[in-house]
């Protein structure tokens, strides 16, 4: 095997495979934000900017009523009760409106939960905006109380116009092992 | 091409410290040597999934729960998924490419001949684990060979952390068998081996041995995000957590799309050596073959999300994804396209690697068709997860992948073992296949259309005849590859005497050195013109 001339540089092209090797197992990783960022910038999937939105300052398009509609459910095996007070509201495109929901842990612990929040159509999540909401944050329930939680939310009026229905729905998981402390110090009160 | 003459004592001349029994095997750096190794694991695991699917289309026999519980039903489908994947069909390619890229292109044997050992080395211990999984406490793997969060994770056994392992594993081993490819291609052919004059079979491979390096560390990434998410507690695809579980889907498929063409473009240099052969022609359109096999390559990384219309995609994405699908089918078009112009006023004959590429050709056109057919979204929304995508799959992988790696063993068998396999016996097999084959798959589209599920033990009494038709064509499958079997060993313990180049209208290095191919081969390089 000696015959052979001159023995090519194999370790050049081997290093620079396992270099794009090494490459893409991280660029799999960085599917992860990247997704997030394209599903934030796009509203794809119907993800949202979780953060609070300015109050609003828009003016009232009365031209248009787009009916918003309330799901709720919960995760699998959680033990709470979890509904809308109305199913669905009708409202304008810049209008302001409050929607109450309903939470009940419907056990003898004291649980921490919180809501994940998804809209559909996906490009609706661009133009729906929270000034208030239960998902923001956390929620702690001592065991068998219920509670009250508003969502303060209004419509761009620049919402595309084929757009006539909002759903946005909301799952309930169970966050009790991993509760923020604030979400705990809540809980941590006695309750009588 | 004749520099190769005196090579006949070559294997005389090298006392070669080969130690003998099973070190040899187990040491062994020889390409052929490896390729024999990959060859004939693959076929092991051909025929364990395989009976994995007998359970399958047993249990499917008749409707009702009788042989299985549901829960052992989906670790069949999950490992015989898994297992003819990663075990049969990628295995046997790179078996083939060990075996005859080096001879191809006028190489004494692969660039990294040590890596080599461990590429194919680490397999069995991959599918040992793989398998000891299934005898775990809550049984093995038994979300689907795609593993979609939050089945692998949260609802998943404990044995899952030795599915992801054993991925790895897998993984590394395609990734160093790629490695190994791409070197010996770039710096083993021999001098006037340009690379436009490399056989097909070498360009098809060079060309899936970068999509192997481009995809296999991201499914990687995605098994390894499954294990953190199920054992360490982060959440990629918790919703709870502040993760997605649609984002699972995205890196999966960002890597099985790529993944499809793995399985498909060594079957397209197989098909275009043999086609042109048993023609007695040269291969109509060889430049367009290559760019037709990049484009295919390039397009599979833009169109993954193909597989996952029915997650509420923006209309726009569905768009852009059905039409870069469609795109697919220019590039393979073109190649069906050649094929057929080269057994245009050929002269042709009918031995079984001819029969087999033929059925090849026509079949995984049915196959690729009905791949057109879901890339169209609106309809897809019905054919999602039903057994008409189990149809499509299986047309393109079995009677696409599969019986082109027939096609192969039978064309390269007289090199490999220097004896001719039984001709009659192996038409058998050929024919044996191909009616059990589409009795199997044929039906399945019909039962797809009318809404028959996919991965479920159980079904509507109304796909009672169907199922029992595919049933039956499976069982007489399964049996038809004993018959392959049986001409394998016949043709490796004896037979007709095999000359250098059995096939009149062969063309390529492999058929200047005798048969069978001395242990090693063009130790000096041969002049290409």
């Amino acid at each position: 095997m000696s015959e052979r001339p001159t023995q090519p540089d194999n370790t050049r092209i081997v290093r620079r495979l396992l270099l794009t090797v090494v490459g893409m197992f991280a660029f799999g990783f960085a599917l992860v934000p990247l997704y997030n960022v394209f599903c934030d910038i796009t509203g794809f999937n119907g993800r949202f900017t979780d953060g609070q939105a300015a109050a609003n300052t828009k003016t009232v398009d009365t031209s248009r009523t787009i009916n918003v509609q309330f799901i709720t459910r919960v995760n699998k095996g959680m033990p709470w009760g979890f509904e809308p007070e109305v199913q669905s509201v009708r409202v304008h495109p810049g209008e302001t409106k409050v929607v109450n929901f309903f939470a009940k842990n419907l056990t003898g612990k004291n649980m921490v939960a919180q809501a994940i929040p998804s809209v559909a159509p996906g490009e609706a999540s661009l133009y729906l905006n929270k000034v208030e909401c239960f998902c923001f944050n956390q929620q702690p329930l001592a065991a068998g109380s219920d509670t009250a939680m508003p969502m303060q939310f209004y419509l761009d009026p620049e919402i595309p116009e084929h757009i006539h229905t909002v759903t946005l729905s909301y799952t309930m998981y169970d966050m009790t092992e991993n509760a923020q402390p604030d979400a705990l110090a809540a809980l941590a009160q006695p309750v009588n | 091409m004749s520099t190769v003459v005196g090579e006949v004592d070559q294997h005389d001349d090298h006392h070669h410290h080969a130690p003998s029994g099973i070190t040899r095997w187990l040491f062994t750096t020889n390409h052929k040597d490896i390729g024999s190794l990959y060859l004939w694991f693959s076929f092991i695991m051909f025929l364990v999934g395989g009976s994995m699917a007998m359970v399958i289309r047993a249990e499917l026999f008749q409707p009702g729960l009788q042989l299985v519980d549901p829960h052992f039903f989906n670790q069949m489908t999950t490992v015989h998924g898994l297992i003819m994947v990663f075990g049969a069909v990628m295995p046997a390619f790179t078996g083939l490419a060990n075996w005859m890229i080096p001879m191809m292109i006028g190489a004494p044997d692969m660039a990294l001949p040590r890596m080599n050992n461990w590429s194919f080395w680490i397999l069995p211990f991959a599918f040992t684990i793989l398998l000891a999984s299934l005898f775990m406490e809550g049984g093995g793997p038994a979300f689907g060979w795609t593993f979609y969060a939050p089945l692998s994770t949260t609802y998943s056994s404990d044995s899952t952390a030795l599915f992801v392992f054993s991925v790895h594993i897998m993984g590394i081993s395609s990734i160093m068998g790629a490695i190994n490819v791409i070197v010996t291609i770039m710096n083993m052919r021999a001098p006037g081996m340009s690379y436009m004059k490399m056989p097909l079979f070498v360009w098809t491979w060079f060309i899936t041995a970068f999509l192997l390096i481009a995809v296999m560390p991201v499914l990687a990434g995605a098994v390894t995000m499954v294990l953190t998410d199920k054992y360490f507690g982060t959440s990629f695809f918790d919703a709870a957590g502040g993760g997605d579980p649609v984002l699972f889907q995205h890196i999966f498929w960002f890597f099985g799309h790529p993944e499809v063409y793995i399985m498909i473009l060594p079957s397209f240099g197989i098909v275009s050596a043999i086609i042109p052969a048993f023609s007695r022609k040269r291969l109509f359109g060889y430049a367009s073959m290559v760019y037709a096999t990049a484009a295919i390559a390039g397009l599979s990384f833009l169109v993954w999300a193909h597989h996952m219309f029915t997650t509420g995609m923006p209309v726009f994405a569905e768009l852009f994804f059905m039409y870069c699908t469609m795109l697919i089918s220019v590039p393979t078009g073109v190649k069906v396209f050649n094929w057929v112009a080269t057994m245009w006023r050929g002269s042709i004959s009918f031995e079984t690697p001819m029969l087999f590429a033929l059925a090849f050709v026509i079949l995984f056109t049915i196959g690729g068709f009905s791949g057109l057919m879901l890339a169209i979204t609106p309809v897809d929304f019905q054919y999602h997860d039903t057994y008409f995508v189990v149809a499509h799959f299986h047309y393109v992988l079995v009677s696409g992948a599969i019986f082109s790696i027939m096609a192969a063993a039978y064309y390269w068998l007289p090199k490999w073992t220097g004896h001719m396999y039984d001709e009659k016996l192996a038409k058998t097999h050929f024919w044996a296949s191909l009616i059990s084959v589409n009795v199997l798959f044929f039906p399945m589209h019909f039962a797809g259309l009318a809404g028959m599920p996919r991965r479920i033990p159980d079904y509507s009494i109304a796909f009672a005849d169907i199922n029992q038709i595919v049933s039956i064509g499976g069982f007489a499958f399964g049996l038809s590859q004993l018959i392959f079997l049986w001409v394998v060993i016949k043709c490796v313990k004896g037979g007709e005497k095999a000359p250098a180049k059995p096939w009149e209208g062969a063309e390529g290095l492999e058929w200047t050195v005798p048969s069978p191919a001395p242990y090693h081969t063009f130790d000096t390089p041969p002049e290409v013109k």
